[in-house]
């Protein structure tokens, strides 16, 4: 896969799924505290959302950065506009905007209990790397 | 390997005027956690906010500073 592959990949990503979050890890097994911080803020509103693991390959984080502007990983993305990283989203939750522009109810309950409610499989950039 | 007080330095002077709070989360020098007040937040969104920040270390964000958390505020306290 060509890094302009890449790139339109992660940008069709962005544009099809209207919550996506890029992350180190996945949702079951973050592997950053901070990418586990920001899927715990989005598990505990109980919305769909799409992940894709950036760790596979460095050039997934290059070109997400290059069509981001933003330098550092997880990046939380609602209908295709860049909400922000952990500071933001945890910062967005807990003041209740996130579930404001998620559309969804906040929850009285802390982050970090409910399982991920994954819009889909992963959705297969890793197997496509080579 | 950058310290917390070089950082506090290079954002008050990339923001003049702006009170700055930086915190090595680790003491190893790559996680920190930076508090800034600017007057020049006034009426940018969030993640301009933090742009304005993260611009001052450029490239070194994911390299030798591995984190950076922020929390940006205004001196009128308010944000938007």
């Amino acid at each position: 896969m060509t890094n302009t592959e890449i790139r339109e990949f992660i940008d069709n990503a962005i544009k099809e799924n209207p919550v996506m979050l890029f992350m180190k890890g996945t949702p079951h097994q973050p592997a950053c505290g901070f990418s586990a911080r920001t899927s715990a803020c989005l598990n505990a509103l109980g919305v769909k959302y799409a992940a894709l693991d950036i760790l596979p390959d460095p050039r997934i984080r290059e070109e997400l950065s290059g069509l981001s502007g933003w330098p550092t990983i997880p990046q939380l993305f609602v209908g295709g506009e860049l909400v922000g990283g952990c500071d933001i989203v945890t910062e967005m939750y807990e003041t209740g905007e996130l579930a404001e522009k998620l559309g969804v109810e906040q929850p009285e309950d802390e982050p970090e209990v409910d399982a991920p409610q994954l819009q889909r499989a992963p959705l297969g950039l890793e197997n496509r790397l080579d | 390997m950058p310290s917390a007080e070089e950082l506090k330095s290079r954002i008050e002077s990339a923001l003049p005027g702006s009170r700055v709070n930086v915190e090595d989360l680790t003491g190893g020098g790559d996680h920190f956690r930076a508090e800034v007040e600017s007057d020049r937040f006034d009426g940018l969104s969030r993640i301009q906010q933090h742009k304005l920040v993260y611009d001052v270390f450029g490239d070194e964000i994911g390299g030798p500073i591995h984190a950076l958390s922020i929390k940006t505020s205004t001196p009128m306290g308010d944000r938007t």
